[in-house]
């Protein structure tokens, strides 16, 4: 009997949390404004970097020239996480590149130290950053440097390379942000 | 018939104690007034370390009464928030003073806070029967841990809101769970309109309530042991002819009248710091706060408000994200189970052991030196220096129950000394 009592009584307790916990989810509204973003890159020029806002956060979409690809395989050496093993990427950017078609850079342009913002740097070799700079992304928060493909260079503040939002190619030159399943 | 003087202020003396004793008959007026203030008898060597429990009910206090009134003219809305605050510093009338009484009071209550407790630990006032009362205590302690954490994003500046994000994102470390919890924390995918609204919530209702319930079940519980005192004894073994404890002294008048005493001082330097120095050269109100949340640019240097900063370098002194979350999770733990860690019988320092009183000292200074730490860019030797005050930190805890197990105290006397 008492123990009937108890798991009704618990059992209700239970179901009476439920909707005051669900309400600290993301409300509807909350959601509809973190949905994907579409991203026109047809007049991206090459070298070029467009930020876009996704739920807070900035996007950086990069059109890599052919000299800035050629970097990627020759700054290995001073990377942390070249294979981007302990990264967050989507399985289709986990490449050397770290995007799905290599001349188009998707970045979350948050520092994977403490989220701020890191600086496109893409110039070669400029004085403050030093002679093996090979272009890329400097964080001024605490100086973690990152290669052209968002690859955390050994012995700065950031664990990891900048994260890889989801994304899909809608058409050849629309980026979908947020989301790489179903045919929105 | 040309009533007296003497007629009148009987006649009234007559009708209040009549009213004294309508009320008895119905509500324990009388007797909760006897139990917790004219007849609770507490020892009569109580030195300036036992003024910081009333200090801490006095800024409680404090922080309730200028809370309320700023909630009268701060709008709980990302867009108007920042705003909201300067017009509360420059429109309302002496809505300076009562924004800086709040904001100052915050850095009070932590300082008073943590002086309270180091004198348990000076006193052994966490040892038996005094478990409870310890315990009570830790979560008044992380109730206001939380009620100042939610209270730093309200004023919406930079540093509130990169403050906010670094601490919302240690939840992220979790495993499986962690990012999802952190969206249900925030209530959306950044912290947001929406996590203003619900820290709001949090931070004048749901956690005051809390903190206002605890601390009176944390004086129930002290009134039902007896304070302790610095000798570390319990009057109550010896007691008078009148059945009270022979070393005690009424709580009202005589602690009352220390307890004012302490209370004038404690204003005198708490109302210097809030006309002469505010914002305590960055170290109350950070400088980075003085401008509005801007979710793409971060303060050049985030660190949390001093109260938290030991922590923070306990969390921040191993690489790994997700133990330097459970290290600091545990540095805060581990003080819930001090009564059972000490095994020395002896509770004042007085007559504890020089080994007791060295690893006392050494935590003190851990404590302060990971404070400074917590404070400084991880650059140069800081993480170093952060790591080695983390194990002393956890050594202070570890290592007690072997330390305080056979420990050459001196002999206790039976009677307070004074």
């Amino acid at each position: 009997m008492t123990v009937a009592t108890v798991v009704t009584g618990g059992a209700g307790a239970i179901a009476t949390a439920v909707p005051f916990v669900a309400s600290f989810k993301p409300s509807a509204r909350a959601q509809a404004l973190g949905a994907p973003v579409t991203v026109d890159i047809s007049k991206l020029e090459p070298g070029a970097l467009l930020r876009v806002e996704w739920r807070g956060r900035a996007i950086y979409v990069v059109h890599r020239t052919e000299e800035m690809l050629g970097t990627l395989d020759k700054d290995v050496g001073l990377l942390e996480d070249p294979e981007s093993e302990d990264s967050t990427q989507p399985e289709y950017a986990k490449n050397e590149h770290r995007s799905v078609r290599p001349a188009f850079l998707v970045l979350e342009g948050v520092c994977t130290h403490l989220g701020c913002a890191p600086m496109p740097r893409f110039e070669v070799a400029p004085v403050d950053l030093g002679a093996e700079w090979p272009g890329g992304f400097y964080c001024p928060c605490h100086g973690s440097k990152f290669d052209l493909a968002g690859r955390v260079f050994a012995g700065v503040p950031a664990p990891t390379n900048l994260p890889v939002p989801p994304y899909r190619y809608i058409n050849d030159n629309t980026i979908l942000i947020g989301s790489d399943t179903g045919n929105s | 018939m040309a009533s007296t003087e003497a007629d009148v202020f009987d006649r009234l003396s007559r009708g209040l104690s009549a009213l004294g004793t309508w009320i008895d008959d119905r509500f324990p007026m009388t007797k909760l007034i006897k139990e917790h203030a004219t007849e609770y008898y507490a020892s009569k060597n109580f030195n300036f370390w036992y003024g910081f429990g009333v200090l801490a009910t006095f800024v409680l206090v404090l922080q309730l009464v200028t809370g309320i009134f700023l909630t009268m003219n701060y709008k709980p809305a990302s867009e108007d928030a920042f705003a909201s605050v300067e017009y509360i510093m420059r429109d309302v009338d002496w809505g300076w003073l009562i924004r800086y009484l709040h904001s100052t009071g915050a850095s009070a209550f932590f300082i008073v806070v943590y002086l309270h407790m180091f004198r348990g630990l000076l006193y052994g006032s966490y040892k038996k029967p005094r478990e409870l009362v310890w315990i009570i205590g830790m979560f008044i302690y992380l109730s206001l841990m939380a009620e100042a954490f939610f209270g730093y994003l309200l004023p919406w500046g930079n540093m509130s809101y990169w403050g906010a994000q670094v601490i919302v994102s240690l939840f992220g470390a979790v495993p499986v769970i962690g990012n999802g919890l952190a969206e249900w924390i925030r209530g959306d995918f950044y912290i947001s309109d929406i996590t203003l609204n619900r820290f709001f919530a949090f931070h004048v209702i749901a956690v005051p309530l809390m903190l206002v319930l605890l601390v009176v079940v944390h004086i129930m519980a002290l009134h039902e042991v007896g304070s302790n005192n610095p000798d570390g004894i319990e009057i109550k073994e010896h007691k008078g002819p009148d059945g009270h404890p022979i070393d005690g002294v009424a709580f009202h008048p005589y602690h009352t009248s220390m307890d004012l005493v302490i209370v004038i001082v404690f204003l005198i330097l708490f109302s210097a710091a809030v006309f002469f120095a505010p914002d305590m050269g960055g170290y109350f109100l950070e400088h980075a706060n003085f401008e509005p949340a801007d979710q793409l640019r971060t303060p050049e240097h985030i660190a949390p408000v001093w109260y938290f900063t030991p922590f923070y370098a306990i969390l921040r002194a191993v690489p790994n994200k997700l133990v330097g979350v459970a290290l600091m999770g545990s540095a805060v733990l581990l003080l819930f189970f001090l009564p059972w860690l000490d095994r020395c019988r002896v509770k004042s320092i007085r007559y504890r052991s020089w080994i007791y009183k060295l690893a006392l000292m050494g935590f003190a200074i851990t404590f302060v030196a990971l404070g400074y730490l917590g404070l400084q860019p991880a650059t140069g030797a800081v993480p170093r220096l952060s790591l080695v005050f983390t194990i002393l930190y956890f050594a202070f805890f570890a290592l007690m129950p072997f330390y305080t197990r056979n420990e050459k105290t001196k002999p206790v006397p039976t009677r307070v000394t004074w």
